[in-house]
C-alpha cells in the first residue's frame, strides 16, 4: 500500500485522480492539468508536496559536516536561506546502496539553514526527493560523525504545502493580504513573509504551532513552501482553498509548470551518473577548494564536459518525451547529437517544448535540428532557457 | 444488421453502418480517463488496418497512447476536422468525434468485440 499524506483523503474526496507515486498515494490532478497549470500562472495554485523528504540536521558540527557532503557550499549559508545542492554519494565498503561508479549523484535538494539554538548548535533542514529519500537518509546517515551531529527523518509527521502563483505576493507589499495566504497568516507574518528574498525563510507559528515558511517554489512563479505538522495540514489546506481561492493543483500541471521553467527533475534531467556541468547545473556545484564525496571526480568532468543543455520549441503542440534523440542536419549528413531529458506539452506557450543535452559543438552553432519522435522526425526551434519567465515588477 | 456500438478491450468503439463500413472512435470513458488532450495522428485513406494493432496515436499533456484498430480492414475515411479540434472527442464521442471508417475485411470480426454491457461492466459504469 502506498504512504498517505495527511491531505489524501482530501484529494479523494475532491475528485483527485490518485497514482501511486514514489511509494505516496498522490493527485495527478483534479480538474484538467492545463487547467491547473493556467491557474496557478495566473492566480494561484496549492500543490501537496508533502510526499518530499524533509530532514532536519542539527548539533553542534552540523554546518561542517554538511559542508562535507554536499556540493554546495553550506559554511557561507546564511541563517532563514535555501540553497540549491546535489548529494554525492561513492562506493563504500559498508553500504549496501549499490553505488556504481563513482561518484553517483544521489539526490537533488534544498539545504536550508535554520536560526542557531541557543547553545550554538545549527540546524539545517533538507528538502529531498521522495523517490531517494530512504537512499539518501542512509547514506548520511552511516557518514555521521560519531558526535555533534544528529539526523531526523521527519517526513512522515510532518506535511509540505506549496502554495505558487502571481496572487500570492502581488506587485506591491500590501497584496499578500488579499492573496491566499492572507486566509491563513497573522498580519505581522504576512509582512515578514512579503519581506522575504527568494529562497529566504521564515520560521514562524501557525495557530500556536511551528511552521515554516520558505519563498521557494518548482512553478517558475513567486509564491512559498510550507512545512508543517501532519495534523495542522488539512486546515491550512483548506483555509487556502475556500477562503483563499487557491486552485489545488496535482503532480501532472507540477511537472509542466517545473518544465516551463527550465527547473530540472531527477531521474530526467540529472541521474546517478550525470555530469552536473553537461545538464547545466554546474552552479550547484562549489568545487574549488572544497571536499565533499566525489570532488575530484566531479572535478574531471567539469574540465572534459562535452555536452550542455539546451531549449527546444517544437511547431506543433506534439511533444518529444525522455529519450527521444536530437538530430543534426550538417552538410547532408544526418547525426544524433543529444537526447530529450524532458518534454510536454507546454500549456503557456501552447506548442511543444523539451530540455536536451546535446554535444557541446552542437549547441554552439547556428545548426538545423530535429528530434525522432515516436518514428517521425520533427523540426525544433531552439531557445533560450527557461522557456517562462515570469514578469517582474520592481 | 444492428446499429449498436461494440468495444475492445483497448476503449475504441465500433459501429456497422448500413453501408458496409464500420466507424471507429474512442469510447467516452477513455476520453474523460485520457484529458488535457492536444495531439491526434490520423492514417491516410487506404491504409490497411490490423485487429489489435495500432492505427494511429493520441497525446495528452501526460502521455502518448496508440489507438488500436478494433477490426482488419482498409481506412476509407478518417475524420481531418478532429485532430484541430480535440474536444469534440469529449463533447460528441460517438457522433461527430468517430475517429476513422474502415471497410472491414470480415463484419464477423465485430463478434469477438464487448457489447455495450460487457463494456459497461469493464469500466465499472451500470
Amino acid at each position: 500500500m502506498p504512504q498517505r499524506t495527511p491531505l489524501a483523503e482530501w484529494h479523494e474526496n475532491n475528485r483527485g485522480r490518485m497514482v501511486d507515486f514514489a511509494g505516496w498515494s498522490m493527485p495527478v490532478q483534479y480538474s484538467s492539468i492545463v487547467s491547473e497549470h493556467l491557474g496557478t500562472r495566473k492566480g494561484a495554485g496549492v500543490f501537496d508536496v508533502s510526499h518530499m523528504g524533509r530532514v532536519f540536521v542539527e548539533g553542534n558540527q552540523a554546518t561542517k559536516w554538511l559542508d562535507s557532503m554536499l556540493t554546495r557550499q553550506v559554511v557561507d549559508l546564511p541563517v532563514c536561506r535555501a540553497r540549491y545542492t546535489l548529494i554525492t554519494g561513492v562506493a563504500g565498503e559498508e553500504d549496501d546502496l549499490h553505488l556504481a561508479g563513482a561518484p553517483v549523484i544521489l539526490d537533488d535538494a534544498l539545504v536550508t539553514r535554520l536560526a542557531d539554538q541557543k547553545d550554538g548548535s545549527q540546524r539545517f533542514v533538507l528538502v529531498v526527493n521522495a523517490s531517494n529519500r530512504q537512499r539518501v537518509v542512509r547514506w548520511l546517515q552511516a557518514r555521521l560523525p560519531s558526535e555533534g551531529v544528529t539526523l531526523n527523518d521527519t517526513t512522515e509527521s510532518s506535511a509540505m504545502i506549496a502554495v505558487q502563483g502571481p496572487l500570492v505576493f502581488g506587485h506591491t507589499t500590501e497584496d499578500v493580504f488579499a492573496g491566499p495566504l492572507g486566509s491563513v497568516f497573522v498580519k505581522k507574518v504576512l509582512e515578514q513573509l512579503a519581506a522575504l528574498p527568494n529562497y529566504g525563510v521564515l520560521e514562524t507559528e501557525l495557530s500556536g504551532e511551528p511552521v515554516l515558511v520558505s519563498r521557494t517554489g518548482y512553478t517558475g512563479e513567486d509564491g512559498v513552501e510550507i512545512i508543517l505538522g501532519s495534523s495542522q495540514a488539512i486546515g491550512l489546506w483548506k483555509s487556502l482553498v475556500e477562503e483563499g481561492a487557491a486552485i489545488p493543483c496535482g503532480l501532472g500541471s507540477r511537472d509542466t509548470l517545473r518544465l516551463e521553467a527550465a527547473m530540472p527533475l531527477y531521474g530526467h534531467e540529472l541521474c546517478e551518473n550525470t555530469d552536473p556541468f553537461s545538464a547545466g547545473l554546474g552552479f550547484a556545484v562549489n568545487i574549488d577548494g572544497r571536499d565533499f564525496p566525489g570532488a575530484e571526480e566531479i572535478r574531471k568532468r567539469r574540465s572534459s564536459s562535452g555536452r550542455c543543455r539546451i531549449g527546444l520549441v517544437f511547431e506543433s503542440r506534439r511533444a518529444a518525451r525522455s529519450g527521444d534523440q536530437v538530430i543534426v542536419s550538417e552538410n547532408g549528413t544526418d547525426s544524433i547529437c543529444g537526447e530529450i531529458t524532458s518534454g510536454s506539452f507546454s500549456p503557456t506557450c501552447e506548442r511543444g517544448i523539451a530540455l536536451a543535452v546535446v554535444d557541446r559543438a552542437v549547441a554552439e552553432q547556428e545548426c538545423e535540428l530535429e528530434v525522432q519522435v515516436r518514428g517521425v522526425r520533427l523540426p525544433v526551434e531552439r531557445v533560450s532557457l527557461p522557456f517562462y519567465r515570469r514578469p517582474r515588477h520592481d | 444488421m444492428e446499429k449498436s456500438r461494440r468495444y475492445a478491450k483497448s476503449h475504441e468503439w465500433a459501429r456497422l453502418e448500413d453501408d458496409g463500413a464500420v466507424t471507429v472512435g474512442i469510447s467516452a470513458y477513455a476520453v474523460e480517463a485520457l484529458t488535457d488532450l492536444v495531439f491526434m495522428q490520423l492514417p491516410d485513406v487506404g491504409t490497411t488496418v490490423t485487429a489489435g494493432e495500432s492505427f494511429g496515436e493520441i497525446e495528452s499533456v501526460k502521455a502518448v497512447s496508440d489507438l488500436y484498430a478494433p477490426i482488419s480492414g482498409t481506412v476509407v475515411a478518417a475524420n481531418t476536422d478532429l485532430p484541430s479540434q480535440l474536444e469534440t472527442l469529449g463533447s460528441d464521442p460517438y457522433g461527430s468525434g468517430w475517429v476513422i471508417r474502415v471497410q472491414p475485411d470480415s463484419v464477423e470480426q465485430l463478434d469477438a468485440l464487448m457489447d455495450q454491457e460487457a463494456y459497461d461492466k469493464l469500466t465499472g459504469g451500470e
